[in-house]
């Protein structure tokens, strides 16, 4: 065994070493924007003392605030709308067998893997050809596409893992089917539905080029906004926007976890 | 010709026939319940403008409010005009690039967080590895700038210490820098459910018959790993290939790549959707491909579950 170092042993690695390295790297940036939106300059990178001006910039910004509207809008309308479809769809593809199903699911897929921009053009493309004017419901239909794909494939991971004895169970008791959905399958899938839509939920409110390409003059959401803003330079009130954005999404990330921890307790304790 | 027997066969034929008709019905109520939904929004907002864009990418020189034009490829040869030719090659520079740093850097963590932590930190680990993934990718880019801006951060610990200060911004390194940040957590993600199934017996086998660790490593554990090597160097590729919001804050107006190029054709100033339309079925195209080669090569298990 001498030389091994696959067990874990108190000696410090290289490996353990860089990967702190890393966890640096990954965090750094986060920490700088933080630590500078509580710096009094606007410019310099020197530290000039310790503000909540940048704050109080921020939450008196109105356009700041119509934009985040606009992005939770649309966030809670996509991803309420891609839980039913999404989740009805992981079960359909589980259940049955049809010819053509290589295709649906190929094209079910295409969302997770075909560039945004390209999806952005498509939509464009579409909506231009039926002459739909563009709007929050134009983004809403175009982030759909994605949510819907998101949340199917969640819910697919936790329906391989679940008892399909417990829905014949049901029907063997005399549930209609519709009850033996309703009562005992999605009650089973509900922790996957839920990190699904969480997913969803950070990826729709996250996405510039989708929303970009939908939204026309009567949205704003605020990745747009933010993305208007940034590219002319560091914005410290910015840098206000992104910690609390941070604060919210690590929430979400913290809940997601949750809930995956729990439901893989329960289904270890089983 | 109607001999009793055979018309009883064909009335028993011709009513069995109904009878599977309508269970054939009856059976399509429960997949179009649950399908056609999902699969209607998918054909409405996905499929058809994707063929779409293949279509309008055929008609060369086709502006917007333009119904029509004669069918041709002058758009994809104009794919082949030297400035167009320089943005997709350096597309590809980024791309694989960004790839090549992110299984450098991604391989020792998964190593170190799969098979050297403890145990029962490895979940907590790698959560809090890729707990950036949950912020918004705009947010990370720009988190950047304040750090490689010219009075920012990078410059002003290199002027501090004596050293001198450079432009970092705007420049190719910034956008590895930006990429590869971006994307290592998918990458560690991957190798890390890829590593953690590795059989250590394996590796103390060939320790007992005699092989060095760096040789257990090359001929055990590369191998063992290869198929989460392949899926997550291909993911971040397809990433970053077709990524517009790294180029743009961190890149500057000399890293123009594919999806900014695409970018301008719609929403900025040079408006041909033609072009624009054929770009996008090449990026599809490429993405399509290295997917082909995934799946014909790669670990099929370790991509079906990019996020948890």
């Amino acid at each position: 065994m001498a030389g091994f170092s696959v067990r874990p042993r108190l000696q410090v690695s290289w490996q353990s070493l860089f990967t702190a390295l890393m966890f640096v790297f990954m965090y750094l940036p986060i920490g700088v924007l933080a630590l500078y939106s509580f710096n009094e300059s606007r410019y310099s990178a020197g530290w000039e003392g310790f503000s909540l001006r940048w704050y109080q910039t921020l939450f008196s910004d109105a356009r700041i605030f119509a934009a985040l509207q606009d992005s939770l809008f649309v966030a809670f309308c996509a991803v309420g709308i891609s839980a039913v479809l999404g989740t009805l769809m992981a079960i359909g593809l589980a259940k049955y067998r049809f010819p053509g199903k290589p295709l649906y699911r190929g094209i079910s897929y295409l969302p997770l893997i075909v560039p945004d921009i390209a999806i952005a053009v498509a939509t464009l493309v579409f909506l231009a050809s039926v002459a739909v004017p563009l709007s929050i419901w134009t983004i809403i239909a175009a982030h759909m596409v994605f949510c819907l794909a998101y949340i199917a494939v969640v819910v697919s991971s936790r329906l391989l893992g679940l008892d399909p004895n417990l829905e014949e169970a049901a029907l063997d008791l005399g549930a209609t089917p519709f009850q033996a959905l309703v009562k005992v399958l999605i009650p089973q899938l509900a922790p996957g539905i839920i990190s699904g839509c969480l997913l969803a939920f950070v990826l729709s409110m996250d996405d510039l080029l989708i929303s970009s390409f939908t939204a026309g003059g009567g949205a704003n959401p605020l990745p747009l906004e933010i993305f208007s803003r940034v590219r002319t330079g560091v914005k410290p009130d910015i840098n206000a926007l992104s910690v609390v954005l941070i604060l919210g999404s690590g929430l979400i990330a913290a809940a997601s976890e949750y809930i995956r921890y729990r439901s893989e307790r329960k289904t270890q304790t089983k | 010709m109607a001999n009793p027997t055979s018309t009883r066969s064909d009335w028993l034929q011709s009513n069995l026939g109904r009878i599977n008709w309508r269970q054939r019905l009856l059976s399509l109520v429960g997949p179009l319940a649950f399908l056609s939904p999902a699969g209607l929004w998918l054909l409405l907002f996905l499929a058809i403008p994707t063929l779409l864009i293949l279509d309008i990418s055929l008609v060369p020189g086709l502006r917007p409010g333009q119904a029509t034009g004669a069918y041709g490829l002058g758009n994809y040869l104009q794919i082949f005009e030297s400035v167009y030719l320089t943005v997709m090659g350096r597309s590809l520079f980024f791309a694989v690039g960004a790839t090549v740093i992110c299984l450098a850097l991604g391989f020792p963590v998964a190593y170190w967080i799969a098979l050297m932590s403890p145990k029962r930190w490895r979940n907590l680990l790698l959560v809090a590895f890729v707990l950036p993934l949950w912020t918004s990718s705009l947010l990370r880019a720009y988190a950047w700038i304040t750090i490689l801006r010219p009075t920012g951060l990078l410059n002003l610990i290199l002027g501090a210490l004596g050293l001198p200060t450079q432009q970092w911004l705007n420049t190719s390194v910034s956008v590895f820098i930006g990429l590869s940040y971006s994307f290592l957590p998918y990458m560690v993600l991957i190798l890390y459910a890829s590593l953690e199934k590795l059989d250590v017996r394996l590796l103390e086998a060939a320790s007992d018959l005699g092989a060095t660790p760096q040789q257990a490593f090359w001929r055990v554990t590369i191998p063992q790993t290869l198929p989460g090597i392949a899926a997550g160097s291909l993911l971040v590729f397809i990433t970053s290939l077709g990524d517009f919001v790294v180029p743009t804050l961190l890149g500057g107006a000399s890293s123009m790549n594919v999806a900014r190029l695409i970018y301008n054709q719609f929403l900025g100033p040079t408006r041909n959707w033609g072009f624009g339309s054929a770009l996008s079925m090449v990026l599809i195209l490429a993405v399509s491909l290295a997917i082909a080669l995934l799946l014909r090569y790669g670990d099929r298990a370790s991509v079906s579950e990019p996020h948890q």
